[in-house]
């Protein structure tokens, strides 16, 4: 562990600026899932546990359409939105039919009721996940050029700076969304208080609909960008689940700009984790990290006699 | 009246001892199937002392499981052995036990590591309790994956690759049997000391926090205490069974047989939440249906087995939250002699 901090200070400190770089290429997919959260968790007072496995499934419906479109001739930079967009369209679409099934039905219950639906719905999604493309990791080569900076010590592959300007145009988007269509009106006026919205005629449940399907959109777009500059498997959603609730209790609800800002801070301690303590505790920093932010956050509402509801 | 109905407690305890031990004896095949089925009707009575009966809906008891799995692997071989060389030297020499020995560092093993989970249970929660609701839900969720990826980090436990428990010194059939009967003492305990808890001041106690935790820590109820003691004891008996079954399974590795959050974590929830929360009986129904269903969709549906559990899960949680003993008392109040679930 000294060696590893001695070579990170001492020895080679542009290594720094890769993991500051790779912190926020990952850090930006982790700020969007954890932004989807932030939304469903505020608006409609749902903890969806599935939120990685809608990542996870936004990635497989990339790596399904990304080898037919490859194959087509067209250039990737026409391909990269093509497929983001494509994908957006079908999560929201199976957003809205998860929120017909399952979560109509659990949206009046006590909160633990829709963690564990939602937990049940990971693991089916797992498990058909698991049998339709099998327990492979998987990633989507794009074939875009790698970019070196300081004498080769730091590579910057020009894929994960497009994810992270899509990442950004995608935010935004959302923003612009929430903040001046009447839509996003309707959804902030729910989320303060659901019985004064339906008193105005607001059509609550269009609009909690609406929002847990955008959150499925959202988590597939940032789903596209892990299969392009990470890898998918399976199995792998439980891990952006707990980071995005790690992401979320640290920032805040209702708190954006402090859920992008945990969400790059995410993955800069999980880089540094990963080089400082081993590989082997890097999957454990987001869980841990999480319990951390929890204690930390009842300690100091301990103090003055409250706990965390 | 009184008497008639203690009458037919004692029936249905002797009827249910006659059938598990005759189970195994009709249908040797089966017995390791048997066993399972005590050790979830064990995971699913205890976690309804939290989830049911004291309103703490815990993801994460499945903690204690794989730490009393490890506790008693370390207390078993390293009264003969050095751990660390024996995960490490794994295949290349083979440690012998003798039957003595065996025996002897499993009796030892299933204590301690029952006492270690307990400790462990205490310790969490001093800063667990502090949460409530879903945010207690997501902390424990993240004690246990964070136990599975940890545990896998440590060499001298033998890291990711686990480690191959000692050999059983009997034949193989007297073996499924010596652990059958294991799982159903151990079970059988469970449910009796839960029993006797839940017709005791304790039970009353932990209901009123269930209620109303504010109101009971204002009457005088040291709550933080009662909830640590319900956490012990539910800690308790799940390491004593998590070293039970680790030496039935034989070998023990984090992710899929200590810490399984995404199995048996989630099955005890959704066992006592199909019998029916915050009863006595709804949890072992549960447990028994549950593990029934599991078995039939695993032999009918081979390769479909997880989605169609996946399936049933969000049924069972999202149509059917009373559970079957909640429908019983609801569909029939006055023939219902157990005590109302939780409203």
């Amino acid at each position: 562990m000294i060696d590893n901090l001695k070579l990170l200070f001492v020895f080679a400190p542009t290594i720094n600026v890769q993991l500051i770089l790779d912190g926020i290429f990952i850090g930006a997919v982790f700020a969007l899932s954890a932004y989807g959260l932030a939304l469903v968790w505020g608006v409609m007072n749902v903890k969806n546990l599935a939120q990685g496995d809608f990542v996870i499934l936004g990635g497989y419906i990339a790596f399904a359409m990304f080898p037919p479109l490859h194959h087509s001739g067209l250039s990737t930079w026409v391909i990269i939105p093509i497929i983001i967009m494509v994908t957006m369209a079908v999560m929201f679409v199976l957003g809205a039919i998860a929120y017909r099934l399952i979560i109509k039905r659990v949206i009046h219950q006590d909160m633990f009721t829709s963690l564990l639906a939602t937990f049940g719905l990971s693991l089916l999604m797992q498990q058909v996940m698991n049998l339709i493309f099998g327990p492979e990791v998987q990633v989507i080569d794009a074939e875009l050029p790698v970019l070196t900076a300081f004498d080769g010590f730091v590579t910057i592959p020009v894929i994960k700076v497009v994810s992270l300007v899509m990442a950004l145009v995608l935010a935004i988007g959302v923003v612009v969304l929430m903040k001046t269509s009447r839509t996003g009106q309707a959804i902030r006026a729910t989320a303060q208080n659901a019985r004064a919205a339906r008193v105005l005629g607001i059509d609550t449940d269009r609009i909690y609909s609406f929002t847990f399907s955008l959150n499925a959109a959202i988590c597939g777009a940032a789903g596209v960008l892990v299969a392009m500059i990470w890898v998918i498997q399976p199995f792998y959603g439980i891990t952006y689940s707990v980071r995005s609730f790690a992401i979320v209790t640290a920032a805040g609800l209702g708190n954006f700009p402090a859920v992008i800002g945990s969400g790059f801070g995410l993955g800069l301690i999980e880089q540094y984790t990963g080089i400082i303590l081993g590989a082997e505790y890097q999957g454990a920093a987001a869980v841990v990290m999480l319990l951390l932010v929890l204690i930390w956050r009842q300690f100091k509402l301990r103090r003055n006699r409250q706990v965390m509801r | 009246m009184l008497r008639d109905k203690k009458a037919k407690t004692i029936m249905l305890y002797l009827s249910i001892l006659i059938v598990a031990v005759a189970g195994p004896l009709i249908l040797p095949q089966y017995t390791q199937q048997m066993a399972v089925l005590w050790v979830m009707v064990l995971m699913a009575s205890t976690w309804d002392l939290l989830g049911g009966q004291m309103g703490y809906n815990s993801l994460g008891n499945i903690t204690f499981f794989g730490a009393g799995m490890y506790v008693s692997a370390i207390v078993q071989i390293s009264m003969f052995y050095d751990v660390g060389d024996y995960t490490s030297a794994f295949g290349a020499i083979k440690p012998v036990f003798t039957a003595q020995q065996y025996y002897m560092g499993l009796y030892l093993g299933i204590i301690v590591a029952g006492f270690a989970s307990a400790v462990l249970a205490l310790l969490f929660g001093t800063f667990m309790f502090g949460l409530r609701g879903p945010y207690f839900a997501i902390g424990t969720l993240g004690i246990a994956v964070a136990a599975g990826q940890l545990t896998g980090t440590i060499d001298y436990i033998g890291g990711g690759s686990g480690i191959s428990m000692p050999f059983f010194p009997g034949a193989i059939a007297i073996r499924s049997l010596f652990f059958y009967g294991f799982c159903f003492v151990i079970a059988a305990s469970a449910h009796f000391v839960l029993r006797g808890l839940y017709a005791s001041q304790f039970g009353l106690a932990i209901n009123a926090i269930r209620d109303d935790e504010d109101k009971a820590e204002a009457m005088g109820i040291p709550t933080l205490l009662y909830k640590q003691i319900g956490w012990a004891i539910t800690a308790f008996f799940m390491g004593c069974i998590g070293a039970v079954f680790g030496n039935m399974v034989g070998f023990i590795e984090p992710v899929e047989v200590a810490f399984p959050t995404a199995t048996f974590g989630i099955f005890m929830v959704a066992m006592a939440l199909l019998g029916g929360k915050g009863t006595l009986w709804g949890p072992v129904i549960g447990a028994v249906l549950f593990h029934v269903v599991k078995e039939l969709t695993w032999t009918l549906l081979l390769g479909w087995q997880w989605v169609a559990l996946g399936l049933i899960l969000i049924v069972n949680i999202v149509y059917f939250q009373e559970g079957l003993l909640g429908w019983f008392a609801r569909k029939y109040p006055d023939k219902s002699c157990e005590e109302k679930p939780h409203e």
